[in-house]
């Protein structure tokens, strides 16, 4: 790590490093969460499994403060991040986030993608941001795309990009909002592999994911989604192997056939 | 997290939490500090810029000449009269002006080799009235035309001017078409293509709807722009209401006049604005379900 990251002190190592409790969150009449709790403690990897509308994304957009919560309590790193008095972007100096739709910006090339948060947000000079971003990118077999436009890359490339444009700063916290479902298949590896090894080295990651296999291989903790709480949560054995709830089974032997 | 009570259908009903009361409160108080600041700085700003106004040198004067309850009043209703002109020149000249400057964006952006001509006429329209002063094209409707003595051809002048700016403003008005058309993501024609749309389908129902909702404030502008630009038909005579009130100006040595017809235009033109701005606003939340 070149840059200075602040560490954590000693007695909130045991803490968790992201923690919400009874989050809330609606639309008008339509409540997304309902008194949801999560905890993920650092090098965590936690998969957010669930059908369609069972609040996945808009979680992750919660945890980032992209949205504003109705009710419950966001801490990061010991401290209340959804009180009304903490700057966002404090927070997501720390957190990464990368979208379903990968959301480059379209006007700039990959590199300046890659280079724009580290130069503008972090100081970072431009020399070195660069090189952190073309080594990132050369790493996941994208070196030659540093110069072309978002636009003239296939999916797989993109999304990848948006990977590597989120790890360029060194977030303590990555979120990733269901990054394979616009992707075929084939593809899918491409980006999953990116994430295994961040994974590996050790990243904090919360995902959005409909990939139950890999879910299974890289969490250490699986979330089963449903009315906007985690009814059901533990580590990928025991819920994917003998899951409690009823409901999810239900939604395992679904998404199974 | 206080969510113990039930409703009257048995479900559970959802109260906020101490924390969350705290927030709201922490929140209204943000918000009202934000009010404070606003209301204070822009009462400071403004009284300071009247003062500033008041205490200069020539303000006596100033005052004298432009800011005359009697010659206000005096002219009032004349001004009223001429201005009813520049509106009937508005609102006839502004849906013209979107229909040309629609058509002329669309022909531009057809690829058919049929419409080679419509293309080439259509750019070089764009070329020419844009960069000619749209007082001389006023003045050239206004006097050429009926100089020609064509049969059949209007002498009017309220009709030969609208036109004249018809023509200057829908150039304008194409430009912003064509931006708002080119600014749509290929990838919506893509998509509008691969359902078999036509190429005039897809410009009718995808590229089109988003592209006016796009450049609907720079429309404003233009459209704003125009209505203010219905004073240039005084260049030929026309009586309207800033002809009136320079008229009015000439014959008492007062330019309060000029203050009011500066009065009945922005009258108009704020709300309108205001309108726009409130019905995109509408548009917006409606297309995010908030």
């Amino acid at each position: 790590m070149t840059e200075p990251m602040s560490e954590p002190t000693p007695a909130l190592v045991a803490s968790p490093l992201l923690e919400a409790k009874g989050l809330r969150k609606a639309y008008r009449d339509r409540v997304v969460l309902d008194d949801l709790d999560l905890s993920v403690a650092e090098h965590d990897v936690v998969c957010l499994i669930g059908a369609s509308g069972s609040g996945k994304s808009t979680l992750l957009r919660c945890l980032n403060l992209l949205e504003t919560i109705d009710d419950g309590i966001i801490t990061f790193d010991g401290r209340e991040i959804s009180d009304p008095l903490v700057d966002p972007r404090s927070v997501r100096r720390e957190v990464g986030m990368v979208f379903q739709a990968y959301n480059l910006f379209p006007h700039l090339s990959v590199l300046d993608n890659c280079t724009l948060a580290q130069v503008r947000v972090h100081g970072v000079r431009p020399d070195e941001a660069a090189d952190r971003a073309r080594t990132l990118l050369a790493r996941f077999g994208l070196a030659d795309k540093a110069d072309a436009h978002p636009d003239a890359l296939s999916g797989g490339q993109q999304q990848r990009v948006a990977l590597v444009r989120a790890m360029c700063t060194r977030p303590r916290l990555l979120l990733l909002d269901e990054i394979t479902a616009a992707l075929d298949p084939e593809l899918v590896g491409e980006v999953l592999e990116i994430v295994r090894a961040e994974a590996e080295a050790g990243t904090t990651l919360v995902l959005a994911t409909h990939e139950m296999s890999f879910a299974r291989e890289i969490a250490t903790k699986v979330c089963f989604l449903d009315g906007g709480r985690v009814l059901e949560q533990g580590p990928p054995e025991q819920l994917f192997g003998d899951p409690v709830e009823e409901r999810t089974r239900a939604f395992l032997a679904r998404v199974r056939s | 997290m206080g969510l113990d009570k039930l409703d009257h259908r048995g479900q559970r009903k959802w109260v906020p939490s101490e924390r969350e009361l705290e927030r709201q409160a922490v929140r209204r108080r943000l918000k009202l500090q934000q009010i404070v600041i606003a209301t204070v700085v822009t009462v400071v700003v403004t009284v300071g810029v009247g003062l500033l106004v008041v205490s200069s040198p020539g303000w006596d004067r100033v005052r004298d000449y432009f800011l005359s309850w009697s010659h206000a009043r005096d002219s009032f209703a004349a001004i009223a009269e001429g201005f009813w002109i520049n509106i009937r020149i508005f609102l006839i000249a502004e849906p013209c002006v979107l229909i040309l400057g629609a058509l002329v964006a669309i022909t531009r952006q057809t690829t058919s080799p049929w419409l080679a001509p419509l293309r080439f006429l259509a750019t070089g329209y764009t070329d020419l009235f844009r960069g000619v002063p749209s007082i001389l094209v006023v003045v050239i409707c206004g006097i050429g035309i009926p100089a020609l003595g064509l049969a059949g051809v209007t002498n009017s002048l309220f009709w030969l001017t609208t036109f004249a700016l018809v023509l200057c403003y829908g150039a304008y008005v194409a430009e912003v078409f064509r931006a708002g058309i080119l600014s749509i993501h290929p990838t919506q024609v893509a998509s509008a293509e691969a359902l078999a749309l036509t190429h005039t389908q897809t410009m009718r129902f995808v590229v089109l709807p988003q592209a006016v909702r796009r450049v609907v404030p720079p429309l404003m502008n233009d459209l704003v722009s125009l209505q203010k630009d219905t004073a240039l038909i005084s260049a030929v005579g026309v009586f309207e209401a800033l002809r009136t009130a320079q008229d009015y100006q000439g014959y008492n040595f007062n330019g309060t006049p000029l203050l009011v017809a500066a009065a009945y235009f922005l009258i108009v033109a704020v709300p309108l604005t205001r309108l726009t701005d409130w019905l995109m606003r509408r548009q917006i939340e409606k297309e995010q379900g908030r």
